[in-house]
């Protein structure tokens, strides 16, 4: 089990590398020079050909892309200096540069908007579980009956609502129309300032998460349910004389779990890796909104960072998924 | 780059298409026409007596003893590798799947192939139909060896042997057609122009007692029985010459399993297959083939005729294998028949018994079991046997049969003043000489 | 109007004794095509000690009539009328605790597939204690493995204290069905059901768990029905055969009648259509023609006349159109058969006989 654990890291490292050379060259290959966005920015729009060869002279670009890329990954591990107009900025490992919207170092600020991004994400994923398992397993324990069909036409409706709308429809109503108390008051405080106030702001967007991703996660639940129940085990497990709880939760649920649970750490993966559109629609400062800010200023060590960040997540989770899996399904436990 | 044999098969080919749609169809279809109607359900008495439709079933295949071999099979090996779990994924060992297996299957005859699950019978179906690429060994097959052929020389040679599957619900793919499964065959060799393929498409479902209008229906319209049949028509599309069928009717009904071995008769008859047939149901090898191999862990422990095997077989493990098997007849004796409890579980073929691979639950085992791996001998003019102590149920001797030829002693040790035997080989066929158990000698009867 | 008024008993010492006894079952499917109609009519009994083999093809009714036995059908969904008495006890209509107590305690069953029939995350060991627990409310934890440990030996498996604590996917399929009978004995039951136990089993071991289930029969002195295809399972291990065919009895008595002296063209064509491992080499393998019917469109009167061969010496069309009436067999008191056919021995011993079994013919 530790081999195998340890064979995945290594693989994932690989392709965390791999992502990081891919972004760093699409941007480096651009159809702009990636001095632009800075020298605009410094300039206050007023970037000439001559600053903007300026720019570029001092960030190193006209390097070639190995030694830049060379740079730019011993600052991860070692840190650097990096010139940026005239001044020289120490960046210390793990150094993933500078972002040139916000003028900080951006570990800094991934470090800072990490707690919402996770709070959000958590908060959401927990509550699309609490919602989606049980009814699932409720649906598929009366499968074919009116109250069924009634659940999955219903649910249908609202997955098959974008989820911006859905959202931003609930936003626009708890805080605008109607004024909640609570649910009104959404927005990011960090939970050790105010647990009160933190729990405040987030209950619409988790809500928002955990309603509209029930809808998949009952369907998930109710098919695997459905299938885990049809086996030839339940069918002993009844013969064996057991109450029907035992049947269904015992027997039936845990072998229906394995590909929930595999859907929910790739889901829980993505989550993490930013929810965009909650951020956004909430105005929450997590890792989701920055990544999308940074797309539209074209803030390159930002872009590559979330990306980095995302790969990095996807492949932790899916780790862990596998272990989780081999921990359910004894069948698959590596020796 | 057409070969005589080539030249001979097409010229075949294009022989029996012309006269096929009148000679089997009438006999072979009369006898399946449920499968023909719109309903099966709604079939109406067609069968005129039950003197018609006995005359229509076959006895059990009778052995022609001067047909050539359309395969010889020499030494044939299988080793799958294990591969540890660590961080670099070493080769740790070997499953010893098929372990130097020969024999040969007669032109337009049955070798049956029994064994219980795990002793490399199947395996053996894949060799010959190259699924797998084999360890070691040969396979004589039209003049040449094909166990050495790579993936495109076997091309030419893939119609001549074919397979039919065992499980009739997930070998035929749900999304083709009867006719596009059946007829793929023919796309795919190049052998009849396109507008052809329907016409024999249509020809080869009336061969397996299909209606012929069906071809445009899908493998879920057809019942269990049916799709085997499909199955069949698909295997005969290219007139091949050697068919091997693995557990073609164990996933059948019994009443349907008759119907299908029936029309594997029937096509033997009419067109001159050979077939491997490899199953786990003695009884039904029993009718089907003239000629049994018997298989455990790799080995073939016992091969022979079907009197020798089922009347005369002198390996403890056939004897076993016979006598577990429950007998209808004993309903009017009543109780169990007797038989040799075998005990424990096939070993791993990972890491098998030394010597004798039977030995660990053989209840005639003694030392030289463990120290030599027995020959298989022939001991009689179409019977071979690998077993020390081989004998007749109840008159195994006492002393091994074997250690002259071995060059050891009675317990396996080695005997300075004895030299192993020259005469033992791994040839696949039978020679005229063969060993006599009691004088324990080479000769002829 | 049935016509179970007037049928006869099979046995002279079903009535009294018998531990189990299914009166006139018939069981129902709604579905989207109309009510499907698995089991008609359908009357059998077991007693302490006794071995009743049923026989069929798929889609018989075999398996679905013995679940019933054991209440493990859809109430909602199945349509279930006639009686099955357990001991004295009536099953039909009980309610699902009452079913409950007599599950895997009076009555249990063992299935074909052990690989598929027991739970794979569950440890071997755990699957057994649950079956002892659920009926001993006091046993500890510990007294539940002893009980499983102590059936695991019972049973055969080498080391059960060792392999008590594997998981089925580390069993051979031989100790997997061990495992699995051990499990169906662990509560004494006075009735087993076997499912087709050995189909999925090679030969070898086939005739070691059938030898099990004989000797613990001995021992426990239950009831036993065995659903099976393999009429040499039957032949070995029944005492009395019930032949099915599209949910009805076709054919039923004792053992050594059915299969000597069948009276029931489908039961003909069940014996003509498997090989004998010792049986003459001139002997005809002579299939049952067609395939079995539908049951939501079952064939009128005898619902295996589109099949059979011997249509033609009834006269008229009385197969197509009468449904035969189970009646006494000609030879034999402990037998009835489902057949119009006027003196079906005779038709067997002239007709069938000498083409399935040339060398029996001269014995009889």
């Amino acid at each position: 089990m530790f081999a195998y654990i340890i064979k995945r890291l290594l693989t994932g490292v690989v392709v965390v590398v791999l992502v990081s050379m891919a972004v760093f060259a699409l941007l480096w290959y651009g159809p702009e020079s990636p001095a632009r966005p800075i020298c605009v920015q410094e300039t206050s729009n007023r970037c000439t050909d001559e600053r903007l060869a300026n720019f570029e002279e001092s960030m190193g670009y006209n390097n070639p892309i190995y030694v830049e890329y060379g740079k730019y990954a011993k600052g991860i591990f070692v840190g650097r200096e990096m010139a940026l107009g005239g001044n020289t900025i120490q960046c210390d490992a793990p150094c993933f540069g500078f972002s040139f919207r916000s003028r900080a170092l951006v570990w800094d600020e991934l470090i800072e908007r990490l707690p919402a991004t996770i709070s959000l994400a958590i908060g959401g994923a927990t509550l699309y579980l609490l919602l989606g398992i049980p009814i699932g397993i409720a649906a598929a324990r009366r499968r074919g009956t009116l109250g069924d069909k009634l659940l999955v036409s219903s649910f249908l409706v609202i997955s098959s609502i974008p989820y911006y709308l859905f959202a931003l429809v609930a936003w626009l109503y708890c805080t605008l129309v109607w004024d909640l108390p609570v649910l009104g008051d959404s927005g990011y405080t960090p939970l050790l300032d105010n647990p009160a106030k933190w729990f405040a702001g987030l209950l619409l967007p988790w809500l928002c998460l955990g309603i509209f991703n029930c809808t998949a996660y009952t369907r998930y639940t109710r098919g695997a349910m459905v299938e885990s129940l049809s086996e030839d085990y339940i069918r002993t497990a009844k013969a064996k004389g057991l109450p029907a709880r035992t049947v269904v939760y015992k027997h039936g649920l845990r072998s229906a779990l394995v590909p929930v649970v595999t859907i929910f750490g790739i889901d829980l993966g993505i989550l993490l890796a930013g929810t965009i559109f909650t951020e956004r629609i909430f105005e929450i400062q997590g890792i989701g909104l920055w990544g999308l800010r940074a797309v539209g200023s074209f803030d390159l060590p930002v872009i590559s960072a979330t990306a980095m960040f995302g790969a990095i997540v996807i492949i932790v989770s899916n780790i862990i998924v596998d272990v989780v899996y081999g921990v359910l399904d004894p069948r698959v436990r590596v020796s | 780059m057409a070969s005589p044999e080539d030249t001979a098969r097409v010229g075949r080919h294009t022989d029996q298409s012309g006269k096929s749609p009148e000679a089997p169809n009438a006999t072979v279809a009369a006898q399946f026409q449920d499968s023909a109607t719109e309903d099966p359900h709604d079939v109406e008495a067609s069968y005129a007596s039950f003197g018609e439709l006995a005359k229509q079933g076959h006895t059990a295949a009778v052995l022609d003893p001067t047909a050539e071999p359309v395969i010889a099979v020499e030494d044939l090996k299988m080793y799958f590798p294990v591969r540890s779990s660590g961080l670099v994924r070493r080769t740790i060992g070997q499953v010893q799947a098929v372990d130097g297996i020969s024999f040969e299957v007669p032109r337009g005859g049955s070798l049956g192939l029994v064994g219980e699950s795990g002793c490399g019978k199947s395996t053996t179906g894949r060799l010959i139909t190259r699924l797998y690429n084999p360890t070691g060994g040969s396979m004589t097959f039209g003049g040449q060896d094909i166990a050495k052929l790579s993936q495109r020389q076997m091309k030419p040679l893939r119609r001549d042997i074919q397979m039919i599957f065992q499980d009739p619900y997930t070998s035929l793919n749900p999304r083709h057609t009867v006719g596009a499964i059946v007829g793929a065959p023919l796309a795919v060799h190049d052998i009849v122009p396109k507008k052809q393929i329907l016409g024999r498409v249509q020809e080869l479902l009336e061969v397996v007692g299909l209606n012929p209008e069906h071809y445009n229906r899908y493998p879920n319209e057809f019942s269990g029985g049916q799709r085997q049949r499909i199955g069949i028509a698909r295997a005969l599309t290219l007139n091949p010459k050697l068919l091997v069928a693995d557990e073609p009717v164990s996933a059948l009904d019994v009443s349907i399993q008759a119907q299908v071995i029936n029309l594997l008769q029937d096509i033997q008859r009419e067109f001159g297959v050979a077939y491997l047939f490899i199953a786990h149901d003695l009884a039904v090898v029993r009718h089907f083939c003239p000629e049994v191999a018997v298989m455990y862990l790799g080995k073939i422990v016992e091969i022979g005729d079907r009197e020798s095997i089922y009347s005369h077989a002198h390996h403890p493990y056939t004897q076993a294998l016979l006598s577990a098997v429950p007998d209808v007849k004993q309903a009017v004796i009543g109780g169990r028949r007797e038989r040799i409890m075998l005990e424990g579980d096939v070993p791993s073929p990972i890491n098998p018994p030394s010597g004798c691979r039977f030995r660990t639950r053989c209840p005639l085992a003694q030392d030289i079991c463990a120290r030599h791996e027995p020959p298989l001998l022939q001991i009689g003019p179409r019977h071979k046997a690998a077993c020390h102590f081989a004998g007749e149920i109840g008159r195994h001797p006492v002393t091994p049969v074997t250690p002259r030829l071995l060059g050891t002693d009675d317990h396996g040790n080695a005997d300075p003043g004895a030299t192993p035997s020259t005469e033992l080989t791994t040839q696949a066929g039978y020679s005229d000489t063969w060993f006599d158990l009691d004088k324990k000698t080479f000769g002829r009867a | 109007m049935t016509d179970s008024i007037i049928q006869p008993r099979a046995h002279q010492m079903s009535e009294e004794g018998a531990y189990l006894a299914v009166e006139n079952l018939t069981i129902e499917f709604p579905t989207p095509d109309g009510p499907l109609t698995a089991v008609n009519d359908l009357s059998y009994t077991v007693g302490m000690g006794q071995t009743l083999g049923i026989v069929g093809e798929s889609g018989s009714g075999k398996s679905v009539s013995s679940m019933a036995v054991l209440g493990l059908h859809d109430t909602k969904r199945t349509k279930i009328t006639g009686s099955i008495r357990i001991g004295d006890k009536e099953v039909v209509g009980l309610s699902e605790s009452g079913m409950r107590k007599l599950r895997g305690n009076a009555v249990s069953m063992i299935f074909q597939d052990a690989l598929a029939a027991l739970h794979p995350f569950y440890r071997v060991g755990g699957q057994l204690a649950e079956a002892y627990q659920v009926h001993h409310s006091n046993a500890s934890k510990r007294d539940a493995r002893r009980k499983a440990i102590e059936m695991l030996d019972r049973v055969g498996i080498p080391q059960p204290d060792r392999r008590v604590d594997d998981f089925p996917h580390q069993f051979s399929g031989g100790m997997r069905q061990r495992a699995m009978i051990a499990m169906g004995l662990i509560n004494d039951p006075s009735l087993l059901i076997a499912d087709e136990p050995t189909t999925a089993l090679d030969v070898t071991v086939q005739a070691q768990i059938l030898d099990l289930l004989q000797d613990l029969q001995r021992e426990f002195n239950s009831a036993v029905i065995i659903i099976t295809h393999d009429l040499g399972v039957v032949a070995e291990m029944a005492d009395d055969v019930l032949v099915m065919y599209a949910g009805r009895a076709v054919e039923y008595g004792t053992t050594k009648q059915i299969l000597s002296h069948p009276e029931m063209p489908y039961t003909w064509g069940l014996l003509s259509s498997i090989p004998d491992v010792q049986s003459d080499t001139s002997a005809r393998l002579i299939p049952i023609p067609g395939n079995p019917p539908s049951l939501l469109n079952p064939p009128s009167g005898c619902s295996f006349h589109p099949r059979c061969a011997h249509v033609d010496k009834v006269p008229g069309s009385l197969c197509s159109t009468t449904l035969p009436r189970l009646t006494p067999a000609s030879i034999g008191t402990a037998h009835v058969k489902r057949c119009h056919l006027a003196d079906p021995d005779a038709i067997y011993q002239r007709e069938v006989l000498p083409e399935i079994a040339p060398d029996l013919v001269e014995e009889n």
